[in-house]
C-alpha cells in the first residue's frame, strides 16, 4: 500500500520545518544579544534542506543536512557606558536580520500547514479505503 | 467462475493503485517545496493506466512520444527515469519545469501541486465509489433482492 509512505514523507517535511522554526526562534531570541567576554557575538543560523529518497518511484522526503552560521560582522554601536563595550567604546550585537527571520518564520509555518493538510487528506482517503465494499 | 465475477473490478483496482502512487508523488513534491535543487515529478495518468492495463489506444501511432523508449542492451542499463531497464509495468516519471524563475533551482510550484493533490484526491474517491457501486451491484445480484 503505497499511500502509507505519505506519512513518512510529510512527517519528515514537518520535522524539518520544525527544526527551521526552532532556528528562527533562537535567532530572533538572540537578535539583541551583545558579544560576551570572548568578543564573539551570536551568529545567525540557517538550516539547509536536502532531499532524502524514500523507496521507489520518486518518493522523496526532506532532511536537514546541515546548519550554517552567518559569518558577516555584527552590528556595532558606539556606547562607551555599556558594560560590554570594547576599548574603543563600541558594543557588538549579533548579526541577526529580524525582518529576514520573520519572513523565514512565515514561510516555514506555511510549509508546515501544507504538509499537515497532505497528511490529513491521506488519512481520510485511507479510512475510506478501509471501508471499501461495506456498502458505504 | 470466481475470477469472472471480480474481473470487472480489476480495472478500477489498477486505477486506484495508480491514483495512490500519484498521491504519494505529489506529497513528495509538496514536502520538498523548500528544498534547493529539487525537481518536481509527476506522471501522465492516462498513459500509465493504459500501460498498466495493457490497453493500447487505437489511434496511437508507433512514433507517439509516450511510446518512444531508449534501447537497452544490458540488464544493468538504466531507463530514461533512472530505473533499471527491466522494471516495466511502472509509470514513466516526468520532470516539471520552473513556473517562475528562482535562484535555488527548485521547480515545485506550490499552487500547481496543491491543485493536483486536490484533483487526485477527488478522483481517488470517485474510483472508490465506482468499486463500492460494483460491489453493491454484485451483492444485490447474489442476494436476489
Amino acid at each position: 500500500m503505497s499511500m502509507f509512505k505519505i506519512f513518512n514523507v510529510s512527517g519528515s517535511a514537518v520535522s524539518a520545518q520544525t527544526q527551521r522554526l526552532n532556528i528562527v526562534a533562537s535567532n530572533l531570541a538572540n537578535a539583541d544579544s551583545v558579544a560576551g567576554p570572548d568578543r564573539q557575538p551570536y551568529k545567525a543560523r540557517q538550516v539547509v534542506f536536502s532531499t532524502t529518497p524514500m523507496g521507489d518511484m520518486g518518493t522523496a522526503g526532506v532532511s536537514v543536512s546541515q546548519i550554517t552560521e552567518d559569518n558577516s560582522p555584527g552590528r556595532r554601536l558606539h556606547d562607551p557606558k555599556h558594560p560590554q563595550a570594547d576599548a574603543e567604546g563600541y558594543v557588538t550585537y549579533s548579526n541577526v536580520n529580524t525582518v529576514e527571520e520573520m519572513v523565514n518564520m512565515i514561510s516555514a509555518s506555511r510549509s508546515y500547514q501544507n504538509n499537515v493538510e497532505v497528511m490529513n487528506t491521506a488519512k481520510t482517503l485511507l479510512m475510506k479505503t478501509l471501508q471499501m465494499g461495506q456498502g458505504g | 467462475m470466481l475470477n469472472r465475477l471480480t474481473e470487472s473490478l480489476n480495472f478500477q483496482a489498477t486505477a486506484l493503485s495508480l491514483r495512490s502512487e500519484r498521491q504519494r508523488l505529489i506529497a513528495s513534491n509538496i514536502a520538498n517545496g523548500d528544498t534547493p535543487g529539487y525537481t518536481a515529478r509527476d506522471f501522465n495518468f492516462s498513459d500509465a493506466l493504459r500501460q498498466a492495463t495493457g490497453q493500447g489506444s487505437a489511434g496511437q501511432s508507433a512514433l507517439a512520444p509516450s511510446t518512444v523508449r531508449m534501447a537497452t542492451a544490458h540488464a544493468g542499463h538504466l531507463g530514461l527515469n533512472g530505473r533499471p531497464a527491466g522494471s516495466a509495468n511502472q509509470a514513466e516519471l516526468n520532470y516539471a519545469s520552473n513556473a517562475q524563475t528562482n535562484l535555488d533551482n527548485n521547480t515545485v510550484d506550490m499552487d500547481r501541486e496543491r491543485a493536483s493533490f486536490a484533483d487526485n484526491t477527488v478522483r481517488y474517491e470517485a474510483t472508490l465509489r465506482f468499486i463500492n457501486g460494483s460491489v453493491r451491484t454484485l451483492n444485490s445480484a447474489i442476494t436476489g433482492q
